[in-house]
Order: C-alpha cells, then structure tokens, then sequence
C-alpha cells in the first residue's frame, strides 16, 4: 500500500493517503453529537402512539404531575406548516388529528433533567380511538381498510421495453421455457452504532446570525433545511442546519434527521433555551426508518440453450404509514429489477402500498437489493431447470458493452462485469467447489458446504433526469498561504468523503494534498451539492470539486509565474475573495424520460460479481461464512483502501440482512427494538473478505469514478441464499434465512419428495 | 466521594454510586471519547480499561471502581504520539464513522498487551464484544494486525 499526502506534489488519486479525519478519531476528539457540551440546555422526549391506527381525541397531561419546568408542545405549537417536507406534504412533525403507526410522535417535552424528563413522558397519556389497521402488503392490497387514497397504492411505475403490440404474457409463452417464481425480502435496520441526535437553539434578530440553529447527525443538511423552513415558516437564511462528526448512516440519516431536528428547534422555540434530542437505541429501532419489505414475482420464457427472451416482473413494496422517499425507493428498485441480463422483451411493474407500520425508507442499495435478490434466486431457479451451472448461465446473458437494458438504454462504456466475474470465480476456485459440493457428502455428516454466486449493477447518481432536476454545485475559495477550501454539503459519515475530496481537489489543481481543506457542512456555508445518498458523492460532486479547484488554481497561476503561495495571496490582497461555483452537467447523452421510463435511466453502472462459501450446521441449521470473494467494477478506486471498506461493510450489511437480521412485529409493534435481540454480525460473524477493485472507467466520472456506496449491499443475500441453498439442498426464495427458515426449508423439501 | 484513576491522573466523583461509569466520564469528566451505543452491553462502543480488562462502561456502576484504574481512548496515545494501534487505525481502514473506534482500541490494546502475535481468530475473539457496522470487519483484523507487527518490530508495548 502507498501511503501519501502532506505536502508532496505526487498525484494522491487512487493512493492510500492517510484518511484526515483518522487523529480524531483514535484520540476520542471527533465531537459527534452527543459529545458537544451545551450549558443550560433541555434535554428533549418525544411522546408516541403505541396504537397502529387511530384517531387522537386528546392528549391528558396527568395532574397529579408537577409540571414545573417542564415544557410540553403539541402540533398546535408548530408555526409553520404541520408537514415534514420532503416529496408529499402527508407526513405531520407531529400527529393532530389521526394515528397512522405505532411510533407515531404526537407531542415533544422538555426538561433541564433527563430524569424528571422520562416521568413526564410517562405523565403523557394519548386519547385514541382505536381504528382496524393495515399491517402488510396484503392487507393493504386486499383494501377491507383505505389508508391511502382511493386503493391504498402511494406510487406505481411501469417499464415496458420492445412488447411490439403484444402482452408479455404472450411474448412470454411463446418460449421453450418458462418458469414463474416468487420471492420476498424483509425489513431490515440500518443500525449505524451512533442513535439519531440534534442540538437547537435560536439566535434573535439583530444578532449575527439569526434564526435557527440546529447541529447533528445526518447525512443531507439541505434536506433538514427545506423542512425546517415549512415547518417554522422561515426563508432560507434564517436556517442554519450543521453536520457534527456523524457515526455511520447508511441511508438512515437521510430523511429521518428532519423529524429529530424540528423537534428539537420547536421544543428549543417554546421552551426558550438550546434543547438536545438524542435518541436512545430502543426508540431509534422503533420510530426511525427500515428497509421497505418487497414481494416480487417474476415469469420468464427462455430458449432451450438458456437464452434469456421475455421478462415479467410485479414488485410490490411496503411504504409504510407515509410517503416519505418511497416513490424514489420504487423506481430504482424497478430499475435494477432486469438484473444484469439481457432481456429482448420486458415488462417491469412495480407499486408501493401504504401500511399502518412507521414509514420505510433510505437504506444502502434503495430498493435495488430487494428486486436484485428476486432475479438472482430466479436465475438460480432457471438454472435448475435447464440444468445449467448457475454461473454459465449468468456469463451468457450477462449484459455487455452495446447491450440494451430494459429501459431502452444502450450501454457504450464502463461495463466491467466479465471481467468480475472471471476475478470472483478464479480467487475463490468457485466452479471446482460447486462441483464437488454437489457430490453426496458421507451419511449421517454433521455439516455440509456450498459455494453460490450472484452477479448484479448498481446505477450511479440520481435516477432518470434526477441529477439534472437537482443542479448541485460546488463552491472552492482561495485562502492564505495558497490554500483551498472546498465547500459543499456532501457530508462525511465515515466513507470518506472528507479525504477524497481533498485528493481529486489536490490533482485537479495540481497542489499538495495539505494545500486543500474542506468545510465541515453548515447550509449557511456551503452550496446546495445535493443529499449524500445514491452513490453520487464521489462520481457527480467529486467531478464537480475537481472542477471548481482547477478554475482557481488556473486564476492563481494566470497572474505570472512563480511560487502558488505568494502568487495566491498577491491576487487575494487585490481582489479580497477568488473563488469558484461549479454546478454539475450530466453528460448531454444521458436522456430520460420521466413519464416513459424509457431512456438512460443512469449515466453509467457499477458492476460485481459476489462469491459466498458456507457451512451449515445439519442440526442446528445454523451458516458459518467461511469465505467471501468480492469482484467490484467501480470506475476507478480513488482511495483504494476505502473502497474496499465500502465494498466489505455493505457485504456484511447484505450478509447480515440474509443471515441474522430480523425484525419480528406483533399489532404494529416492533418485539425486539434492542441491540440484544436485533442481531447484526459480530467479528465472529463476518467472514474473511477477499476484495477485488476492477476499474473500467466511466468518462463522466473524476478519474473515471463511479459509485462504490450501495454496490456492496446488492450481491451479499443472493450470493448467501445460493450457498446455503447447495448446503441444505432445499431451496431458500425468502429472507431472512435464519436457522428456523432453513429448517423450514428443509422440511419442506423432504415432505415435497416424498409426495 | 468515589475515588478512582482516570488515564493515569487521579479523580474523584460525588456521583451515586449507582451511576454508570460511562456518564461519569461523559459528563463530569469530560471525556467523551466514550461511547454510548445501546446503552445495555451489545455494542462495546463505551469500553474502557478497568485494571487492564476491557469492560462495557455502561454497565460499570462508578461505585465499582472506588481504588481502581481506568483507561479511556483518551489515555492511549503518549501526548501527541499515536500509539502503534491508533496508527494503524488510521492508516489501514480500522476506522471508517469512527463512533466504534474508542472501544474497539481499548479491546485491542488489551489483547496486545497480553499476546503481540495474535491470529486473526485470536483477534476476531477479542473484539467480538465491539460492533462495527461499517467496515465488515477485514480492516480492523488488518489493522490490528498490522500494529501488533509494529509492536513486535519496536519491542515496545501496544
């Protein structure tokens, strides 16, 4: 490994600098949230619903209670409008009329003790009128009770591609062979080790900067600013949203943080003072974001010699009690529904349902690793029954350069995914062990073995015209001494972003990488780049940083020659601020159309090929992982060694998700809301991973970068289910697969061939 | 008053004595390098050295540690010197979000006191008590491994 940085001239894209947030980290000085010291603050409680669906008749404050110094705030208190904004106005900050889940916030309190603070919560009783809720897809697709609209459906996309004036049904039967399957995935926690947390305060008028202040974790501080101006009724300048050092996200910082930091800012309003609203484990599992729950069901017709021909895919998603991002969650779920594949006619049709559980949203991959689970276990399917190697089957349908997706797109760069396979299968010796592990192990044998693979893409930046629509910018400054700061509000949240902006900065302007530094993110003090989320932090605004650095230093460098240092602060003492706005282009060839779904639906994809080995426990069903290979096609490595961090963490997250992770609901209620019985892999766990970074580059992107953030968390559960399938010789087209499901599956299996 | 070591510097507390730990190095001492994660033993993001052992400091109440010695994050480095662990932290992608990291050097540190040639089974033992949900693990074995060569190459401790 290279180790660069300080104050060298060498090109730092694609060297291990050191990662610059490290010291404060190992030293315990990074202040995330709950570490920043606020004298004479509140600390904050929300009040919930424990009722699923209902109408709120009152709130009863118990007057046997001593209220003293204890605020209480209700939706009356809100000033602005009662909505979280974010894409539809249907989600209130808090409940005033109508229960939609359990969880639900119907007031907020504050106290100087955390104490006193947790009995006042208790003294808070809601007057509900319980109504019969809609707790599953089913439920809310049999539509005995409207929750949403006329039928219970938030958003619905359709996919057509080549039908040529005939259904897909027909398309599809007039194949050799045809095989219809269907799968399901469950919710899943995000998880991150740091709860939710924000601190508010509010400045008057007339001081420096008035208006509201609010400092946190969260990954899209303009996303809380758009809320907080709804909400308290505010412009844009009276809002100063703040990342703190923020302890992992993963998608479940990405439109939750609203809700806590409104909470935060009306308590902090009415009561007067700052007031801290840090979450603890418990309520952060139950009020905060999943995984939305899908059911896929998917028919294909095929050749005699396996060549993938028509495609019909019905994806249903679980929204939850509000819209939230669902509709977004959707469309790159149905997207990335084709898989890899080529498909000569297709049509993909998905719908999210509402449900009277707490709104699903954000998490790693955003939909594409429920659909992506239901085709890789469908071409598992397809490969039994053409008895076909998995593996071959997927080489010769893979898609390829001058490939056509579903969506009408022709691929013409940047499709590494032969080559990951190829990485994959030799590391791991893949095809010699699925064959061997296909022979009878001894009778009575305590553990048996499987070896799986998937092959999958992930999009890169916004879906369809989203980037376009978004405009997200980038502004670099010329400091003292010839320094950059890079300001935008794409946030750290410990992938990296804070050092791989300093390094694709550094070559653009050809400077030291100590010559850049970034600005923590604050609205106030940086451009709106657009959320941290979609894999386009490093491909869409690192383009855009390069960019914007490059533009000053050529400023700094066309005033004469000599040293950058004194040349930068000559110009500066001339002209007080140099800088530069960079607002991002997708390339003019990336077409859309947002009604259709037809066109270019991203600007180019990443591409994998995950390989799992396990053991499963014949008695106990329980899987040991004891290898992972994973081949990943990201563009170029910028930071070699944090890509494959992103690569590995995704992995066990996916892993996790198909192996332990389990959210088990009664009435609405979450029954194991703890760290203790919501299991997440330990080191013990997680296996060795071998991580394989394949680079074909993608022009658009810094260096040819393309997202590396979701691809991990795609490939790991399909992999596993292919596995443990060979182990158990019993098929696994649901998730989770925790030892009763294997059982099950077992079970199943033996009664089927006896029959 | 409870009387105990922090970091080497003696301390005191007029906290109950069925205070946790954790919020007595938190909130009156200042050191917030310690971690809450759960808040019920799960996550290891709140352990410190209690003589030398790596204990969940959310589940230490501070009247536990009357006499005793504890080390936080904040005891490891020797000034502004890194120890070889938070080096290689640094260096070989052990900490990514970092809210894990403080417990995660404290276990390490305590299993390279005790065997500077461990294996990465030995290793994954150690820390299986830390959770970390974003690395997958690889880099924290690699990087502990890289500083217990270190350690070994200096002859130092850990």
């Amino acid at each position: 490994m290279t180790t660069n940085g300080t104050g060298s001239r060498e090109k730092t894209v694609g060297t291990n600098v050191s990662r610059v947030d490290g010291r404060a980290k190992v030293t315990g000085k990074a202040a995330y949230v709950d570490d920043l010291a606020t004298p004479g603050a509140l600390f904050g409680a929300t009040v919930r619903s424990d009722v699923a669906r209902g109408t709120l008749r009152g709130i009863v404050k118990d007057p046997a209670f001593d209220w003293t110094g204890i605020t209480v705030v209700t939706a009356a208190d809100i000033p602005g409008d009662n909505v979280v904004a974010l894409i539809e106005d249907d989600q209130p900050l808090l409940a005033k009329d109508a229960i939609r889940h359990v969880y639900e916030p119907v007031a907020l309190v504050a106290c100087a003790d955390p104490v006193r603070l947790q009995k006042a919560v208790a003294a808070i009783s809601l007057d509900v009128e319980k109504l019969p809720p809609v707790l599953s897809i089913e439920d809310a697709e049999a539509k005995t009770q409207i929750i949403h609209g006329t039928d219970n459906v938030q958003k619905r996309y359709v996919i057509e591609h080549e039908l040529g004036g005939k259904t897909i049904d027909e398309l599809i039967a007039a194949c050799d062979v045809v095989l219809t399957g269907r799968y399901a995935v469950h919710h899943q926690e995000q998880m991150y080790i740091e709860p939710q947390g924000m601190i508010a305060h509010w400045e008057e008028e007339g001081g420096p900067t008035p208006g509201v202040h609010v400092t946190g974790s969260l990954q899209c501080p303009f996303y809380v600013h758009k809320a907080m101006k709804r909400a308290f009724g505010l412009e844009g300048d009276k809002v100063h949203i703040g990342q703190a050092v923020t302890g992992g996200g993963f998608g479940g910082k990405e439109e939750y943080p609203s809700i806590v930091a409104a909470h935060a800012a009306l308590l902090s309003k009415v009561a007067g003072k700052p007031v801290r609203m840090i979450y603890g484990r418990k309520e952060d599992i139950e009020a905060t974001t999943k995984r939305h729950p899908a059911r896929v069901e998917i028919t294909t017709g095929c050749t005699k010699t396996g060549e993938l021909v028509a495609l019909k895919i019905e994806c249903a998603m679980d929204g939850g009690a509000y819209v939230t991002l669902t509709p977004v969650v959707l469309s790159r779920g149905i997207l990335h529904a084709a898989g890899a594949y080529k498909w000569k006619h297709a049509r993909v049709h998905g719908w999210a349902v509402a449900t009277n559980t707490p709104p699903n949203g954000a998490f790693r991959g955003f939909g594409a690793p429920q659909t992506i689970w239901a085709i890789e276990r469908h071409m598992d399917r397809l490969a039994e029954k053409l008895g076909r190697e998995p593996l071959a089957l997927r080489q010769q349908n893979v898609l390829g350069i001058g490939s056509v997706t579903v969506t009408g797109q022709t691929l013409t760069e940047s499709v590494g995914v032969v080559e990951c396979i190829e990485k994959a299968t030799k590391a791991s010796d893949y095809f010699v062990k699925r064959a061997h592990y296909n022979e009878p192990s001894p009778p009575h044998a305590r553990t048996r073995r499987g070896i799986g693979a998937a092959v999958f893409m992930h999009g890169a930046g916004f879906t369809g015209s989203g980037e376009r629509r978004l405009k997200g910018k980038v502004q670099v400054d010329l400091e003292q001494g010839g320094v950059l700061r890079v300001r935008s509000a794409s946030t750290d949240i410990g992938q990296g972003t804070e050092t791989i902006f300093r390094q694709i900065a550094a070559d653009a302007a050809e400077l030291p990488f100590d010559s850049i530094v970034v600005e923590t993110p604050n609205t106030s003090n940086v451009p709106d780049s657009g959320p941290t989320v979609a894999s386009r932090t490093v491909m869409v605004v690192g383009s855009i940083v390069g960019k914007a650095a490059k533009q000053v230093a050529d400023r700094v460098r066309g005033t004469g020659a000599g040293d950058f240092a004194k040349l930068a602060d000559a110009l500066l003492a001339k002209e007080k601020t140099v800088s530069a706005l960079v607002e991002y282009e997708p390339p003019l060839k990336i077409q859309f159309n947002d009604e259709t779904y037809r066109g270019d639906a991203y600007p180019c994809y990443a591409w994998a090929c995950d390989i799992a080995e396990v053991e499963v426990d014949l008695d106990t069903f329980e899987t040991k992982v004891l290898g992972f290979w994973a081949a990943q096609d990201i563009g170029k490595a910028i930071h070699p060694l944090m890509c494959a961090g992103q690569v590995e963490g995704g992995t066990l997250q996916a892993i996790g998700w198909a192996l332990y992770e389990n959210v088990v609901w009664k009435d609405g209620h979450i029954m194991n809301p703890r760290m203790t019985n919501y299991v997440i892999p330990t080191s013990k766990d997680a296996p060795p991973f071998t991580t394989f970074l394949v680079e074909h580059p993608f022009s658009g992107g810094p260096s040819g970068a393309k997202g590396v953030g979701e691809l991990p968390m795609d490939g790991g559960a399909p992999a596993i289910a292919a596995a443990v399938e060979q182990a158990i010789r019993a098929k696994c087209n649901d998730l989770p697969l925790l030892p009763e499901d294997l059982f099950r599956a077992v079970r199943a299996a033996r009664e089927g061939a006896r029959s | 008053m409870i009387r105990f070591k922090v970091n080497g510097a003696a301390r005191e507390t007029d906290a109950p004595p069925l205070a946790r730990l954790l919020d007595v190095l938190r909130v009156p001492l200042g050191l917030t390098g310690t971690k809450e994660g759960c808040g019920e033993g799960e996550c290891g993001a709140c352990s410190v050295l209690l003589d030398g052992v790596p204990v969940n400091s959310c589940l230490v109440a501070v009247g536990q540690c009357e006499g005793r010695d504890i080390v936080t994050v904040e005891g490891l480095a020797h000034g502004e010197e890194l120890t070889p662990l938070q080096r290689a932290f640094v260096e070989d992608g052990g900490a990514q979000c970092g809210i894990c990291t403080p417990g995660m050097l404290v276990a390490a540190e305590a299993l390279l006191r005790r065997n500077t040639r461990p294996t990465d089974d030995d290793i994954r033992d150690a820390i299986a008590g830390n959770l970390c949900r974003c690395t997958g693990y690889q880099r924290i074995v690699d990087s502990i491994q890289a500083a217990a060569a270190a350690v070994r190459a200096k002859g130092s401790r850990a």
